[in-house]
């Protein structure tokens, strides 16, 4: 090894198993990622899959096993187990896919989905409500279609992203393309999945310690997740500064050039634990297009061999850079691919925010960006855009703010949508501005991890921000509002203008100052409050903008200037 | 004054007298003859509480047997009472249940008193299947010289009205046996009717005795089953039990209302074992008892006497009557009264099916609605009603795992009739009107023919919906004392998201191995319906075994449809697995039912 001497490698894969975590040590003894799942499967005691490991491995299989947690407390009185129901996330590279697709998903949503689908922050499909004997058919029904759901949860490389924003499209086949390729490059390589879900037979010579099923993940895979995006600039759609890797798409007169790479992004943290906090990716150089996928072996590489794997806490790649510093990361990854990283290209983010309505690109297709409330498909949407995928002949693209463009549309073919719409939406646009500019995730009822509301108290909670928006007369003022009902952090809130994650039923940490297109962590103002001093909080905050902000500038930079948060200028620095 | 003149002789001079008298008269053989009878007279004073037997009283020379069939206890203790007011007279009798009964033993029989009950649509109570069957089948014995006679207990409700009794007396005349006396068909108001006939055939039997002398037979020591020690509360004298517990255990979106409820017994000297039954003396629908008022145009408080009692009309239709239900005799009843072309059609005897259609869509309201009669007199229209009756419900519960609890799982029983929601009268009661703290009438209702065998006996339990009851009682008693013996649960319902009744409690015993194994079958989660006896077929060679091994088994839940199912179902998985034929397979099963490995409480 070539390890320089100061690193210190007691915390990572070096080491024997019973030195790290049980998680490593349950991974390592999973047969790659089978466990006892399939036998699981067939208790027709319990709705859940009743070994607490097989559980953990079903995410590297793309799904959760969660419970309706409004009823979880009435079940236990009804000496009935909790309502135990799975979310299945599907592996969609770059948010992107066909009307034949689209077709199917609706389908299986109705059939075996509580007739909802739900558009993810990093531009999937998940299936939610699916009971244990739908999962085999949901899974099956995708494959029809060349759809899985490997990898789209677990210790791996997660659904690879990728800029939909038609405003950027001068390179979007391109830079979606290689999305595609590294998301099939980076995915498990175990038979697993195809065994258990499709029922296929065990080859042979895959038995357990027979010979490496997983050439690059080796039998622990990596130490949490790991998040690629790829940004196509203007738009930061993608919030790349969020991912583990990110790539923005640099071009020239010539068309697409390569991508400057940014590494250590992420935004979970836990409360009361100050060791954790979000990070924004650093920016590290430039690599040319021919070279992202050796780029993206070696980084994960190095995250692989130096992640923390005793403490899960502190397992993700941001941690690992912090701790043996970005220099001595850079260098490593530059040492794996071969080649040292250019230096970085000059480009410009505008908005991390969708172009909505109708927008047409210079190949002369039309795009149309709908908008879905918290990405939650109900079965009025679900019908509309049924409609529209059976006439449609261009793509789907789901857009990381939770949106559904319906794209590439032809000239000809743009009444008939229209027209397909106005019969289902009567009013496609009642939405403000704040609204466009709002995520939420999932949380309550179906998320084990949330500690309270967030998709279905955000809506509640922003029309009471507009009323303080409008008594100022802000309402056209787009400002990023993001919820989470834990410190995780899957919508993203810690580099919102306006953050809030949840801490207990009612209660929110709220935070300010967050960049508006995503190049600024925002910090805390007020721990654990409840909705009459959050407004109470925004109504002065969004006051003195109003009076006191400068010609075009964001509500996250006025708060920043006023004084009324410090500037968090890097992670590590989030919680001081 | 009884002060003995002769020392040491506890008699008055004019009794000794009177013994001196009767002795020097007597040949040996009467004095072999009273010596006996003195005997049993002395075993019969010896007895607290006993009545003291008439003098004239004289022991039978025709041996007597009782012969019940029981379903839910009633014939059982109607058949014990038989015996020990037999007994009383003198007549030396057995009893026995027909479930136990060696029927190669009837050929020898003399005097044969019966007692059955009908259960389902006109057949014989489940233990009584065996007996029937022998009975009814061709190697019954010619009875010539045998006499008997039958008491049949049945429900009017029901087309089949006391079938089973009617079936026995038929054939116990077809095959030579001499009618002691017309068969009594009893109504679920059976008490008086029974009494009745108890008296008549002991005092027939007592009186012929008498005339003809034989040599003695022991009495009153030799009851073949001992006569249970008297409970403070039973049937007739129920405990006032308060709602402790009551709650819906179907999840939300169930198509089911399936309710737990517990009741503390505490202070009531009521005990039980796992299998045995909880009667609920219920109180109709205040709001049924009103809309019958209304329909009848009586005040509530309208008085009449009734054996001697006063009541008020509301009173008596809440805690008395049968309300819901009308009887064909009710039927006849109305007709008479209405003198409606309608009703009067009915009671042809070529309409039965129609007229048990019309019952079944009719309560006594709807009836008194549609064909009205003015001027109604409160006690000749109770006097076409049925008592009210106790309803049974089998307890979940093991006084083991919960001392001074008795715990139900009751399905309240839902349906609309013209144009109304109508509730069955003990159901509707619990789930609707019994809030913890409510008070409520119960007793125990023993049910020996559904036990738990020794505790190293493997045991497969089968059940669906409400029937789980017992077997939660059976896992919480064999938890608490340790049993060793396997167990296996087959349980059905409609979903298993929300219907899958005490789910987590049969976790916990999978868990900690009380349960050995577990196989549910929810018909309603797909398109092709599963339910119990699939399970068991799929799993037929481990149900084989399990019963090779002496498995004990146990049905209980719907006797239309789940009963005769896994009936079935063993008998094909007997055949199947031990690749004999149909008959043999049979033959297996009925030799389990006859071993008592083979136990149903089914409704």
């Amino acid at each position: 090894m070539t390890d320089a001497p100061a690193i210190d490698r007691s915390r990572d894969i070096s080491q024997p198993l019973d030195r790290l975590s049980a998680d490593e040590r349950m991974k390592d003894a999973s047969d790659q990622l089978r466990g006892t799942i399939a036998i699981g499967l067939l208790d027709r005691i319990t709705g859940a899959v009743p070994s607490a490991d097989d559980v953990k491995l079903m995410k590297f299989h793309g799904i959760y096993q969660q419970d309706d947690r409004d009823v979880r407390d009435e079940r236990r009185r009804q000496k009935l187990e909790p309502a135990f129901q799975f979310m299945i996330r599907v592996r969609l590279p770059g948010g992107v896919c066909t009307p034949a697709q689209w077709l199917k998903l609706d389908e299986l949503a109705r059939a075996h989905g509580g007739e909802t689908l739900r558009i993810t922050t990093r531009q999937t499909f998940q299936f939610h409500w699916v009971l244990k004997d739908s999962l085999r058919p949901i899974i099956q029904g995708l494959h029809d279609t060349l759809l899985d759901t490997v990898a789209a949860c677990g210790d791996d490389s997660r659904g690879v992203m990728c800029t939909v924003d038609p405003q950027s499209s001068r390179f979007h086949a391109e830079v979606a393309a290689l999305a595609k390729r590294v998301s099939d490059h980076v995915i498990p390589k175990t038979r697993a999945y195809h065994e258990i879900w499709y029922g296929n037979e065990r080859v042979a010579g895959s038995e357990a310690g027979a010979g490496p099923e997983e050439p690059f993940y080796g039998r622990t895979y990596m130490p949490r997740k790991f998040k690629i995006g790829f940004a196509l600039p203007p738009s930061n759609d993608i919030d790349v500064y969020a991912q583990d890797l990110g790539f923005i798409a640099i071009g020239g007169e010539e068309g697409l050039e390569g991508f400057n790479v940014v590494i250590g992004g992420g935004m979970g943290r836990t409360d009361q634990a100050p060791e954790t906090y979000p990070r924004l990716a650093s920016p590290v150089g430039f690599v040319p297009a021919d070279r992202v996928i050796a780029c993206a072996d070696a980084v994960m590489a190095v995250q692989r061999d130096y992640g923390d794997r005793k403490d899960r806490q502190r397992a993700r790649f941001k941690y690992t850079i912090d701790d043996k510093g970005l220099d001595w990361i850079k260098g490593e990854i530059e040492r794996l691919m071969g080649a040292p990283f250019e230096g970085a290209r000059p480009f410009t983010f505008t908005s991390n925010g969708d172009s909505y309505g109708w927008n047409t690109t210079p190949d002369g297709r039309h795009h149309r960006t709908l908008v879905i409330e918290n990405g939650r498909l109900d079965l009025r949407l679900l019908d509309a855009l049924r409609d529209v995928a059976r006439v449609h002949r261009g793509t789907f693209r789901l857009t990381p703010n939770q949106n559904v463009i319906i794209a590439g549309v032809r000239d000809d073919d743009r009444p008939a949508i229209d027209a397909i719409l106005a019969e289902h939406l009567p009013e496609p646009d009642d939405f403000s501005v704040l609204r466009r500019n709002a995520i939420a995730c999932v949380a309550l009822p179906t998320c084990g991890l949330a500690m309270a509301e967030s998709e279905r108290y955000l809506p509640g909670l922003l029309d009471k921000i507009e009323a303080i928006m409008a008594e100022h007369g802000l309402s056209g003022e787009p400002i990023t509002v993001r919820m989470s009902g834990c410190p995780n952090g899957c919508s993203r809130p810690y580099i919102a203008e306006i953050g809030l994650t949840g801490r207990a039923p009612g209660k929110y940490n709220l935070y300010l100052g967050g960049g508006f297109h995503g190049e600024r962590l925002n910090r805390m103002i007020r721990e654990n409050i409840g909705e009459a001093a959050i407004l109470e909080v925004l109504s002065d905050v969004i006051g003195r903008y109003s009076r006191e902000r400068e010609p075009g500038e964001h509500f996250g930079d006025f708060t920043i200037r006023a004084g009324i948060v410090r500037e968090v200028t890097e992670g590590r620095f989030f919680n001081d | 004054m009884t002060a003995s003149e002769l020392p040491g002789i506890p008699l008055s001079p004019e009794q000794w007298r009177q013994v001196e008298a009767l002795s020097r008269s007597l040949d040996p053989m009467q004095v072999r003859w009273l010596s006996g009878y003195f005997a049993g007279l002395d075993a019969g004073l010896r007895q607290p509480h006993q009545p003291q037997p008439a003098f004239s009283a004289a022991a039978s020379s025709r041996a007597l047997t009782i012969l019940y069939g029981t379903e839910t206890g009633n014939a059982a203790e109607l058949g014990k009472a038989l015996q020990a007011r037999a007994s009383e007279k003198g007549l030396a009798c057995t009893v026995s249940d027909m479930a136990d009964y060696k029927v190669r033993q009837l050929a020898q029989e003399q005097d044969v008193l019966i007692v059955v009950s009908t259960y389902g649509e006109g057949d014989p109570p489940q233990p009584a299947t065996g007996f029937f069957e022998f009975v009814e089948g061709r190697k019954a014995p010619k009875l010539d010289g045998a006499r008997f006679a039958v008491l049949a207990l049945g429900d009017s409700t029901y087309e089949y009205y006391c079938q089973a009794g009617k079936r026995l007396d038929a054939r116990f005349e077809e095959l030579g046996a001499e009618r002691l006396a017309p068969r009594v068909d009893c109504d679920v108001d059976y008490e008086d009717a029974a009494e009745s006939w108890i008296a008549a055939m002991v005092d027939r039997l007592a009186a012929e005795a008498q005339a003809a002398p034989a040599p003695p037979a022991p009495p009153a020591a030799t009851a073949a089953s001992p006569v249970a020690a008297p409970s403070l509360h039973d049937k007739r004298n129920p405990f006032p039990a308060p709602v402790i517990e009551n709650l819906a255990i179907v999840g939300r979106g169930s198509s089911k209302e399936t309710r737990h409820i517990e009741f503390s017994l505490a202070g009531s000297g009521l005990t039980y074992e796992p299998g045995d039954a909880l009667g609920i003396a219920a109180s109709n629908d205040p709001a049924v008892v009103s809309g019958l008022l209304d329909a009848l145009g009586i005040a509530p408080d309208a008085r009449f006497e009734l054996k001697g009692q006063g009541f008020s009309l509301g009173e008596a239709l809440t805690h008395r009557f049968e309300i819901t239900a009308a009887t064909p005799r009710f039927l006849d009843y109305w007709a008479l009264l209405s003198e409606a072309a309608e009703l009067k059609q009915l009671q042809h005897e070529d309409r039965a099916g129609e007229r048990s259609v019309f019952l079944r869509t009719h309560h006594i309201a709807d009836i008194v609605r549609r064909f009205p009669v003015a001027d109604i007199q409160p006690q000749r229209f109770v006097s076409a009603l049925r008592p009210l009756q106790p309803r049974l419900y089998s307890l979940a519960s093991s006084l083991s795992a919960a001392p001074d609890e008795a715990h139900l799982t009751v399905a309240p029983v839902r349906y609309t009739l013209h144009g109304s929601a109508r509730s069955g009268v003990a159901s509707g009661l619990l789930a609707d009107r019994a809030e913890p703290d409510t008070v409520l009438p119960v007793y125990i209702q023993n049910n020996p023919h559904f036990r738990l065998p020794a505790d190293d006996t493997p045991i497969l339990m089968i059940g669906a919906g409400t029937g789980v009851a017992p077997y939660r009682a059976f896992l919480q008693e064999r938890e608490a004392r340790g049993a060793g013996g396997k167990s296996w649960l087959f349980f059905g319902e409609r979903n298993f998201r929300t219907d899958f009744l005490y789910q987590i409690e049969w976790q916990g015993w999978l868990k900690d191995g009380t349960l050995s194994r577990m196989d549910v079958a929810f018909s309603r989660d797909r398109a092709e319906k599963t339910y119990v006896q699939h399970r068991m077929k799929e799993q037929a060679r481990d149900v084989f075994a399990w019963l090779e091994d002496g498995a004990h088994v146990y049905v209980c839940g719907d006797a239309a449809n789940l009963a005769p199912d896994v009936h079935q179902a063993l008998i094909d998985i007997v055949a199947g697995e031990a690749h004999t034929g149909r008959e043999a397979a049979e033959d297996y099963v009925r030799s389990l039912q006859a071993d008592h490995r083979y136990q149903r409480d089914v409704y």
